[in-house]
């Protein structure tokens, strides 16, 4: 089942239906409910390696429903240091919750500061 | 600018339904209402009920009907008798698929052909280009719904909506077609389908298609659930069926895809020297099915290779949801084209081991 749509204000947007979570010099990455909804039910991850390097705008792995691929893209640069491994194992967690188990990868970010220049909710929500 | 999107007769029940709707070779389709998953799995469970009113039908009458067909289709429609149908082509000159079809030979002489919606105005085209002055064709898509009812409990249900006096539905063979009221609506019942489950396709007049739609929800105590394109996709490829302008298409012949149980030589029609030449000497490349061995999903275009050499393109993929397993349909050289062979598939970059296997991906335990 589908998560209801929602942009929580806590977590920053990339245009690309990406969302930040920064907590010190470490994020967390997903995709949003637009993102999620427009994929379709998700069924496949396929994830960076820990320790490989994200590029800002940068693909970092795909979401795959049954119909369409989706590059999901890193709206921050830095390292990986984490995979959602319970998302490989049940993709489905992205459409039920896509801000909270359904997250994909963490990061080690080159620069926190960067945060600043991605969307706030609002300005994200605007862009739909 | 894109033409505006067709709208069946049931479109206004589909947005109620809450349907994902998309755009379908010119029509506004359902792509699922809840899910495509959950739509497939409730299809191989239980029953699925598709509106499929965007196909083509096509009535041919006349004294030249039948020599039309002759010369028009693949398949020896002098096998069938009255209410029994085949699945057949159109072919051009050069034996390619200009579409597929199931052909119906229904009473008081009149032939009835369901085709690809898309294809509509091509075939239509073709048929009329052999010039037969005695056979009339009518293009009957606009006047005419059809309804797919489909899965295990297909038959089970429609018992609840048949006429009394009349032989119970689950009586009826695969690839015949009756006359029958169904939910109080005059239809033709089609045994035939898209879904590899037992099933129905029903035909009506488009201003009756509410009543038929609603009839049958009506009996949601079997379980039956409204089903999207997304299902019908995947449950078809699970089966194997091709798809008209992906798996076949006017460059491919039947022999190549595969399909050549369907067609009966040793006659004349258009096409059939190639197809006589094809059976006697083999064809160079051939349709086969190929299951992705680690988990990772083919696609429509990915490069298919054997030995770090491209040899094929995939033309139909999926995650199957009955086996969980990423299947495809591509064309590969005959030398590749024995079950048991393992090949690769270009999958965004990396290199997926895939086995080529006998059709259907997916069978039902007896």
């Amino acid at each position: 089942m589908s998560a209801d749509e929602s942009y929580p204000a806590d977590l920053r947007y990339h245009h690309d239906h990406d969302w930040v979570r920064v907590a010190g010099d470490e994020a967390t990455f997903g995709i949003t409910w637009h993102a999620q909804d427009a994929l379709g039910e998700v069924v496949f991850f396929e994830p960076p390696t820990v320790g490989s390097r994200v590029e800002a705008d940068g693909s970092y792995g795909s979401l795959e429903s049954v119909k369409a691929v989706s590059d999901v893209i890193a709206p921050l640069a830095g390292t990986v240091t984490v995979v959602n491994d319970a998302v490989v194992e049940s993709p489905e967690l992205v459409n039920e919750a896509p801000y909270d188990a359904g997250w994909l990868i963490r990061v080690k970010l080159d620069d926190v500061a960067a945060v600043e220049s991605l969307l706030d909710a609002a300005a994200y929500q605007a862009t739909l | 600018m894109a033409p505006t999107p067709r709208k069946t007769p049931l479109h206004d029940r589909h947005v109620e339904l809450g349907a994902r709707m998309v755009d379908f070779a010119g029509w506004e389709m359902p792509v699922y209402y809840v899910g495509i998953n959950e739509e497939h799995r409730a299809v191989r469970a239980r029953a699925g009920l598709f509106d499929v009113s965007h196909m083509g039908q096509f009535e041919i009458t006349g004294t030249g009907a039948e020599g039309l067909l002759r010369k028009a289709l693949a398949s020896d429609i002098d096998r069938l008798d009255e209410g029994q149908a085949q699945y057949s082509f159109l072919l051009n000159a050069r034996g390619g698929i200009i579409d597929d079809l199931i052909v119906y030979k229904l009473p008081n002489k009149v032939w009835l052909l369901v085709v690809n919606a898309g294809n509509i105005a091509i075939d239509l085209a073709h048929l009329k280009s052999f010039k037969h002055r005695a056979a009339t064709i009518t293009d009957v898509s606009d006047e005419t719904a059809m309804i797919a009812l489909q899965g295990p409990v297909a038959m089970e249900l429609l018992a609840d909506i048949w006429p009394k006096k009349t032989p119970a539905p689950e009586t009826g063979k695969p690839f015949t077609i009756v006359e029958r009221v169904v939910a109080g609506v005059p239809s033709r019942v089609a045994y035939t389908g898209y879904t590899g489950e037992p099933g129905v396709e029903i035909m009506c007049a488009a201003d009756r298609a509410g009543d038929l739609w609603d009839g049958i929800l009506a009996r949601r105590e079997h379980g039956v659930v409204p089903s999207g394109l997304g299902a019908r996709d995947t449950l078809r490829l699970e089966v194997g069926y091709p798809l008209h302008g992906h798996d076949i298409n006017p460059k491919t012949t039947p022999i190549e895809a595969s399909l050549g149980r369907f067609v009966h030589l040793g006659r004349e029609f258009m096409g059939s020297d190639v197809l006589d030449k094809q059976a006697a000497k083999g064809v160079k490349r051939r349709l086969v099915g190929l299951k992705i061995v680690d988990r990772a999903i083919p696609r429509e275009g990915y490069p298919i290779l054997s030995g770090g050499e491209k040899i094929g393109t995939i033309t139909s993929g999926t995650l199957s949801p009955s086996i969980d397993r990423g299947i495809g349909l591509g064309y590969v050289p005959e030398m590749f084209a024995k079950p048991g062979t393992v090949l690769q598939v270009d999958i965004r970059g990396r290199l997926r081991d895939a086995e080529v296997v006998k059709l259907p991906f997916y069978k039902k335990e007896a």
